[in-house]
């Protein structure tokens, strides 16, 4: 058995560094479609804070909840993208024939969708103070708490992409960007759990990203940090985490059957 | 060096240690195809030994299994001594690879690649590892520029420095000079010749290039649909097929002319049994 190696898995931060050291308009794109999304929900709750008495309760809730859909999203698609990176640079052979393991590699990624997620929101989470007035951090270590959990389902989801890629091909990229829509009408980013058909609710509540959104308008609405939703969603998110790896593992496995370490690619 | 698949079982364990590679019946199937049939060989510490077939025979697919990227169907690869199944990421920190099929990323430097290379197979040394070998490669002017914007020649020297930059006691190369002119890949063959002599690399080749082959390898393994059909030091082969260069000897090979009886066999040379008729 070979021992983790943080060596090695800073080795492959340093790589992913290097691409985005070296392409500002890569930084700029990870950041401008949070911004904008930022800036016309901004608008939006600007004008139904006016008109709505259920917002009239917390100005900022669907600010907030734009902003930590983009931690998910972002996370999921930082970890995809950093994975889709060694495809379309046909590096994925001499990255598995050098003594990197897969689970080095699976840990390299999850720093880089961590990085990938903060250079995206926290531009957005920064402007919404002069544009709106709102304060995101107010939120204060609960926001922390909510950004873990949708980062590890981030990852989860991350895992089950580039395992389906891995197992698939290029062929599965477009995954990477649509697979976490799949998740939002059940997730209640912008609305409670409650508004949906019982089934779904059944549905919403297997989600960790549900019980975030729960707990951040209970946060915000009530002032109060539900710790049952924040365990029920790192629970749920250790499942998927589990899931993800195994998924991960299985589909490197069978790439090394069937010999796609060395095909995949553009 | 080939072992005869009858002798099997006398593949001893002095020979596996002292062996850099030891294959033995290795196949690799793809549903019904036999990519790799029931090869085994073994290669010593400073020789050279160069897979030659056509498109298809099984070269690359039997490098990857050496690497690990592929998982065999069937039989046993001990390198150093250990099992690449079980030992598979400790034996890979002592062996490297180069492949035309394979890139180094292009948006990255080629300085950049290979620090990421470095710190991957845990090099102290990197930077001055790197300074080697950019004297020795002759890469100097190229370290800071992206390599996507090299040439292809520059691109090979780039993979080399790769290849090389753990102090590989093993290198696998998958046609390192293809795609090169003659002057670089001259140059490339004699950076190799040079590397083996002051390390005692043991090197794997897989090559369509005959000339390459004569120059480099000391055994060629001649594969054609997964099997070593035939195998000997190029001057072996040579005598035995009656011809004049290793192009000849691939022909009459490739084709099967010998087993039509379209060649007349030379005498079998150095204590060696042919064996084309053993394994056709």
């Amino acid at each position: 058995m070979m021992r983790f190696s943080f060596g090695r898995v800073g080795a492959m931060c340093l790589r992913h560094f290097y691409v985005l050291k070296g392409s500002w308009p890569r930084l700029v794109e990870m950041a401008y479609w949070p911004t904008m999304q930022m800036i016309i929900w901004g608008f939006f709750s600007t004008f139904l804070y006016q008109n709505s008495t259920w917002l009239a309760g917390a100005f900022g809730v669907l600010l907030a909840a734009v902003m930590l859909w983009d931690v998910l999203f972002r996370g999921q698609l930082g970890f995809s993208l950093s994975f889709l990176e060694e495809l379309w640079a046909r590096n994925l052979a001499n990255l598995y024939c050098s003594p990197l393991t897969p689970s080095e590699h699976v840990a390299s990624l999850f720093i880089m969708a961590l990085i990938r997620a903060l250079i995206g929101v926290v531009p957005a989470m920064l402007l919404a103070i002069p544009f709106y007035h709102f304060s995101i951090f107010g939120l204060g270590l609960p926001l922390g708490a909510f950004f873990f959990n949708l980062i590890l389902m981030g990852c989860s989801m991350g895992m089950i992409v580039t395992a389906m890629i891995l197992r698939f091909g290029l062929a599965a990229e477009n995954l990477a960007w649509f697979i976490v829509f799949l998740l939002a009408p059940v997730s209640a980013v912008y609305y409670p759990v409650s508004i949906l058909p019982g089934w779904l609710q059944v549905v919403a509540h297997l989600l960790p990203s549900s019980h975030v959104f729960e707990g951040m308008r209970a946060q915000m609405f009530d002032h109060v940090f539900r710790w049952d939703l924040f365990l029920a969603a790192l629970g749920l998110n250790l499942v998927y985490l589990l899931i993800g790896l195994g998924s991960y593992l299985w589909s490197f496995s069978r790439a090394r059957s069937l010999g796609l370490l060395l095909q995949v690619g553009e | 060096m080939v072992e005869n698949p009858t002798h099997r079982s006398e593949h001893t364990a002095a020979e596996s240690v002292s062996a850099v590679i030891s294959v033995n019946d290795l196949a690799k199937h793809f549903r019904e195809v036999a990519a790799v049939d029931g090869v085994s060989f073994s290669v010593r510490p400073g020789e050279t030994v160069a897979l030659l077939g056509g498109n298809g025979a099984g070269k690359t697919t039997t490098i990857s299994m050496l690497l690990g990227l592929l998982k065999p169907t069937r039989g046993s690869i001990r390198l150093f001594g250990l099992d690449l199944a079980r030992y598979r990421h400790k034996v890979l920190g002592r062996m490297n690879f180069s492949s035309p099929y394979v890139d180094l990323p292009h948006r990255l430097t080629l300085r950049q690649n290979l620090m990421v290379f470095a710190k991957l197979y845990g090099l102290a040394d990197a930077r001055a590892r790197i300074a080697e070998l950019a004297k020795a490669l002759e890469l100097d002017a190229l370290l800071d520029r992206r390599v996507g914007s090299l040439s292809a020649g520059q691109k090979t020297r780039g993979a080399l420095a790769k290849a090389l930059i753990n102090r590989p006691e093993l290198l696998l190369l998958d046609e390192p000079t293809a795609s090169l002119d003659p002057d670089t890949a001259d140059w490339v063959r004699h950076y190799l010749e040079r590397y083996q002599q002051e390390t005692r690399c043991a090197i794997l080749l897989a090559s369509h290039n005959m000339g390459e082959v004569e120059r480099l390898a000391g055994q060629v393994l001649m594969l054609r649909q997964g099997k070593i059909v035939d195998s000997g030091s190029p001057d072996d082969l040579l005598f035995r097929y009656s011809r004049q260069n290793l192009e000849e000897v691939f022909l009459d090979i490739a084709r099967d002319r010998r087993a039509a009886g379209e060649v007349a066999p030379g005498k079998p040379n150095r204590g060696e049994s042919s064996h084309s008729e053993e394994r056709a």
